[in-house]
């Protein structure tokens, strides 16, 4: 049956002059710079050709017109002063050193070429491992990139993937399919669809969405809902905003996730809140779930989550008890060495409360790229695929996700060995759209350590970083999003929609490319099958091939509404065989989770302490008496972006730890003053914010720091501060069981005052 | 004639667009602008009830974007982009009645026209 696409009449064409003899361009800003979501946007360039204006667009039903600071500042950034213009290398000797030296993009793309090719001649493609960044516009490119190279290790450099990953997968196995809470956005006509229902309850885990915007989600379209009568219950160490306008707030002790999903489990079987109906037509393994999370009273989870046990029943009622409840889960679910069980737990909530696939609850969109398992797949030659490094060993890695294991691809690197024990040298590495150094990987001098084994490294960016600084030799110039043409086709509910390029620098001497461009254009040398497209518009349409619209058409109409339903487990619509039910072996929501079983893991969730921890160990917190949380979101600054940008910066200037007033006690801590965070694996400097709205015994602080601004650019002289002031010294690639998750949230320090 | 915008601020939640999308048309410096959001809190009144609001305060930089730099719809760069949409320009006699519709809100009585 032919799909129903829906488009937007707009008022204008795509690109229009205004009175003023401004040009507007009409777009999606998918980034870098920015986030995650690909707001609808109108680019303002002048008679020059500069863009001197970004407005959001209200014809666009995703953000309304809305914009956050970010994309409102973003000439700062297209403009900035210490933008990537030109193609560099540096002799891999002087590799930390501030020495690079200026070549042409047909020079670079030759070396990289030719030590690429050398390595896969020599020692086959999988020695070339391909890193990507968080999820924004990188996973079809670098995919089809890798796997038409030949290489099946494309990597997230995360311990454990414990960003989405664990969520993605875990749902996958547990229902068959991903849910996303259901806000409207599936509708062009948003709020006001008849078939549309405000969530009754929005419960808010381990995010803080207004200001994360993650996943699809427009974070105040939480706001929007409370405005329409939705409750909030909030789930974070942190007294967040949100909380504050909350039913119940569960301050919770961060990793302890499974712990408190299994007690709410536990309230709402033995008060028989559950959703009979949908128990027994849909879930399997309700009866072994019930029995398990006896145990897990209320008053057990109070131990081990220290919140108290008549909050969390509270919470649980209201869930129970809510026509339409979304489960706003965010990363602190992944980033645990419990994640599966946690994300397990979780979505088991979810199923005996009946909220799959209805309206206001939890929804299963459809597709026109699954994007987050990449493009391309058929390109990778299937013996190929059995060397992605780290699969023997994480069956449900292997199975359903699409990058190699992290930590298993250092340690390769490392010893030239994979988790077989067989040799598997590792000889090259492509950078695209990360700062994994001072980001997404734990242990940073690790990192370094095993990079320099590597003999050629090349990278692409918009800024210099002190991951590109530290351990590449080539690096390219990335175009920034009112630069480039591209597609907006992500996470959440997704849409067709364009970017589209407004600033063309080339007559400035300027020749900046885009992540898709260079992708192409380096793709085509390695396999020139695999990229039959002249330009990137043709490959965008053949992507868009379904919708029946090119590139242009798309443009013209964007953005293009796939056909959506509720209840499809009751049509047959969400298994291929067209049966009813869950995409699973039982066909229902596997409770009791035959793949897990099957892959060695718990078929129902288990709580694990985490490693580092007040009672697993002990004498550990004696000496490192904080619980600290890390990767806490601020308005302006993106993972470790915008750090040079002076705006965003001047909203949030220095890398702070929020203390309550327990622990501003215990070590005489005064506000604002310098103190360094310290463990036995790491330190990093930060500045302190007293905030009563941390619960007791738990700080937290923000990710991604270094200082562009910095005359220490060189690794001797500090790396722009990348290590110093790193709060992902403070752990060590440790992943859980199912490969899945690492402790970057919950981890054990000290505080020490700085004598000036 | 007096323009004013009417703020719910029981929604507001600190986001500073309006802060950057006044600066950035304005073209002023860092925390400067025609409108800086304000905090109260976050602190406990008794349990389990937290004092927790923002507020955007509008200062004598605002010109009601009469400049030339209003949004293409026709209204204040923050109005248009206020992510959580509790900014309304208009009359300030229309929007008193506004005013009196909920409980949270407060009116700026910015500027004589006519």
């Amino acid at each position: 049956m032919e799909k129903k696409f829906q488009t937007i009449e707009h008022e204008k064409p795509w690109r229009y002059v205004t009175e003023d003899g401004l040009t507007v361009t009409r777009g999606s800003a998918w980034s870098g710079p920015g986030c995650h979501l690909g707001c609808g946007i109108l680019l303002y360039t002048d008679k020059d050709g500069k863009l001197v204006k970004i407005e959001g667009d209200p014809e666009n039903p995703f953000n309304k017109g809305r914009l956050c600071v970010r994309c409102l500042d973003a000439m700062e950034a297209v403009y900035h002063e210490d933008r990537l213009t030109t193609p560099m290398k540096r002799d891999p000797k002087d590799r930390g050193k501030d020495a690079w030296t200026p070549i042409t993009w047909d020079e670079a793309y030759d070396l990289i070429y030719e030590k690429f090719n050398g390595f896969r001649e020599e020692y086959g493609p999988e020695s070339v491992a391909f890193f990507q960044g968080t999820g924004r516009d990188i996973a079809p490119w670098i995919t089809r990139f890798a796997w038409s190279f030949g290489s099946p290790n494309n990597v997230f450099g995360m311990s454990g993937n414990s960003c989405y990953g664990p969520r993605v997968a875990g749902a996958m196995c547990v229902t068959g399919s991903f849910w996303v809470g259901d806000y409207s956005q599936q509708f062009v006509d948003r709020y006001d669809d008849p078939n549309w229902k405000v969530p009754e309850v929005i419960v808010v885990w381990g995010n803080n969405p207004l200001k994360s915007n993650s996943d699809g989600l427009y974070g105040h379209w939480v706001v929007d809902c409370m405005k329409r009568g939705s409750k909030i219950i909030t789930i974070d160490p942190q007294r967040i905003w949100l909380a504050n306008k909350a039913e119940v707030h569960l301050p919770i002790r961060p990793g302890t996730d499974a712990a408190m999903a299994m007690a709410m489990l536990n309230v709402i079987i033995n008060e028989d809140l559950y959703d009979h109906e949908f128990v027994d037509s849909w879930t399997y393994g309700f009866d072994e779930l019930a029995a398990h999370v006896q145990e897990w009273t209320p008053e057990k989870a109070e131990e081990v989550t220290w919140v108290p046990a008549d909050k969390i029943r509270q919470a649980a009622r209201i869930i129970a008890a809510a026509d339409g409840c979304i489960f706003q889960w965010g990363v602190a679910v992944d980033m645990q060495k419990n994640a599966v069980a946690a994300g397990h737990a979780i979505t088991c909530i979810q199923a005996i409360t009946g909220n799959v696939d209805n309206p206001g609850g939890m929804i299963c969109p459809d597709y026109i790229l699954m994007y987050f398992s990449g493009w391309g797949r058929e390109l990778l030659d299937p013996e190929k695929r059995k060397n992605r490094i780290g699969d023997s060993k994480f069956p449900m890695v292997a199975d359903a996700y699409s990058k190699a294991d992290a930590d298993e691809v250092y340690n390769t690197i490392m010893t030239g060995k994979n988790e077989k024990g067989e040799d598997h040298p590792m000889k090259g590495a492509w950078i695209q759209t990360t700062n994994f150094l001072v980001n997404t990987a734990p242990d940073p001098e690790y990192l370094i350590e095993a990079f320099h084994k590597l003999e050629f490294v090349a990278a692409i960016d918009l800024f210099m970083t002190p991951t590109i600084m530290e351990l590449a030799d080539v690096v390219l110039p990335a175009a920034s999003f009112p630069e480039r043409q591209g597609i907006r086709i992500g996470d959440g509910v997704q849409r067709a929609e364009t970017i589209n390029r407004a600033v063309d620098r080339r007559s400035e001497g300027i020749d900046v490319r885009s992540d898709m461009q260079v992708n192409r254009e380096l793709g085509k040398r390695f396999n020139p099958d695999a990229y039959p497209w002249d330009n990137e518009e043709d490959m965008f349409s053949s992507i868009f091939a379904e919708t029946g619209m090119r590139f242009e058409e798309v443009r013209e109409q964007a953005p293009v509404y796939l056909p959506f339903e509720y209840h499809k487990y009751k049509t047959g619509k969400l298994r291929p065989d067209g049966q009813v039910g869950f995409n699973t072996r039982t066909g229902r929501i596997e409770l009791w989770c035959t793949l897990y079983n099957g892959y060695g893991l718990d078929p129902l969730p288990v709580y694990e302490e985490p490693t580092h921890s007040p009672y697993r160990t002990p004498e550990e917190y004696e000496q490192f008496p904080v619980v600290l949380t890390t990767g806490s979101r601020n308005w302006s600054l993106f993972h470790s972006e915008h750090r040079q940008i002076p705006r965003m910066r001047a909203l949030h200037p220095d890398p702070t730890v929020l203390v309550p007033a327990d622990i501003a006690e215990k070590f005489n801590l005064a506000d604002g003053e310098w103190v360094v965070l310290r463990n036995q694996f790491g330190s990093c400097k930060r500045k302190v914010v007293i905030d009563q709205t941390m619960a007791p015994g738990i700080a937290s602080t923000d990710h991604g720091w270094w200082f562009p601004e910095s005359e220490g650019r060189s690794e001797e002289d500090g790396l722009f501060g990348a290590l110093e002031y790193n709060c992902n010294t403070l752990f060590k690639f440790d992943q859980g069981k199912a490969g899945f998750g690492c402790d970057y949230k919950n981890m054990l320090v000290t505080i020490d005052k700085i004598e000036e | 004639m007096v323009r004013g915008i009417l703020v719910d601020y029981e929604f507001c939640t600190g986001c500073h667009t309006c802060e950057i999308a006044c600066a950035v048309s304005h073209d002023l410096p860092n925390n400067r602008a025609g409108v800086v959001v304000h905090h109260e809190g976050a602190w406990e009144i008794a349990k389990d009830a937290w004092q927790d609001t923002y507020l955007p305060v509008f200062t004598d930089v605002c010109d009601l974007c009469e400049c030339g730099t209003k949004a293409h719809d026709g209204v204040p760069m923050c109005v248009h982009h206020c992510q959580a949409n509790v900014l309304k320009i208009g009359d300030v006699e229309d929007l008193t009645k506004d005013l009196a519709a909920k409980p949270k809100q407060t009116l700026y009585a910015l500027k004589e026209e006519g």
